[in-house]
């Protein structure tokens, strides 16, 4: 069915641009944070907690309203060109199951990465020692994941995968840039 | 009792799945042991296809039922070689 639907490509490419925006919204808050200096844990955590769980509700809404619809408007016109109904077969069963799990692949793909992000972090809150300071390791965690995301858009895509993931972190880079200056102006 | 050994089928289907995917999906069948695919007019979001099956006793209803999921509709049966079950088996032996 999925293949039929070609749905493994679609949840492959809204993990990555979901995931991407998730780790990215992290990285800027956590930024953000590093930059005005608080050094309450709890209220890092909190804050990026509830930035994951708000990508994560979006994602997923947002992902299984626009999937549903387009998947509705296709076995229509299939319909259509058919002169036949269709919602027994497996194109029936597109309609309802690939919308969820491409749903459930864009909802989860932020939230999971952000609370990935946020493991030093939480470490630190619970008194476990680190080897580096906690919010400059999810900081570094945040561009890794970044990195990762990139190297993994590059494979799929037959592009150069170092390349992809040095670009990636470009973009954190450049995030990062523009949070300085504006906390600056 | 009778056994249907051989039917042609006038079937329209979408695209996908491709020929050679709807033909592997009944072949998985055990009534069937082989099937041949004539793409008879293409359009765009369907095709309308002519499907040779041989089998050792086809299921019918089973097999229009096996199409319907991936899509297919049936419009018309084509030729059909119907034997006495008796006849087979001494066929066979």
């Amino acid at each position: 069915m999925f293949q039929l639907t070609r749905a493994g490509s679609i949840a492959r490419r809204y993990f990555v641009t979901n995931g991407f925006d998730g780790v990215l919204t992290l990285f800027g808050l956590l930024v953000g944070f590093r930059l005005s200096g608080t050094t309450e844990f709890g209220v890092m955590i909190q804050a990026c907690l509830g930035a994951a769980v708000a990508l994560g509700v979006s994602g997923l809404s947002s992902a299984y309203i626009s999937e549903a619809a387009e998947r509705r408007k296709e076995l229509k016109a299939l319909e259509q060109a058919m002169l036949h109904d269709l919602s027994a077969s497996e194109y029936g069963q597109a309609v309802r199951l690939v919308p969820l799990l491409i749903a459930c692949v864009n909802g989860l793909s932020p939230f999971l990465l952000s609370l990935l992000i946020l493991v030093p972090l939480g470490l630190a809150q619970r008194g476990v020692p680190l080897p580096w300071p906690p919010l400059e390791s999810a900081i570094a965690l945040a561009l890794a994941v970044m990195f990762l995301l990139g190297v993994f858009l590059g494979k799929i895509s037959g592009t150069h995968w170092l390349g992809m993931g040095l670009k990636a972190i470009f973009l954190g880079l450049v995030t990062a840039g523009l949070i300085l200056l504006i906390e600056r102006w | 009792m009778t056994i249907t050994t051989r039917l042609v089928l006038d079937i329209l289907k979408p695209h996908r799945p491709n020929a050679l995917d709807f033909v592997r999906q009944i072949l998985l069948r055990n009534d069937i042991h082989r099937v041949r695919l004539n793409l008879a007019e293409m359009d765009e979001k369907t095709e309308t296809v002519l499907l040779h099956l041989e089998g050792t006793d086809i299921d019918y209803e089973d097999l229009v039922e096996t199409i319907a999921r991936m899509g297919g509709v049936v419009h018309s049966i084509d030729e059909v070689e119907v034997r006495e079950a008796a006849d087979a088996r001494s066929e066979a032996d």
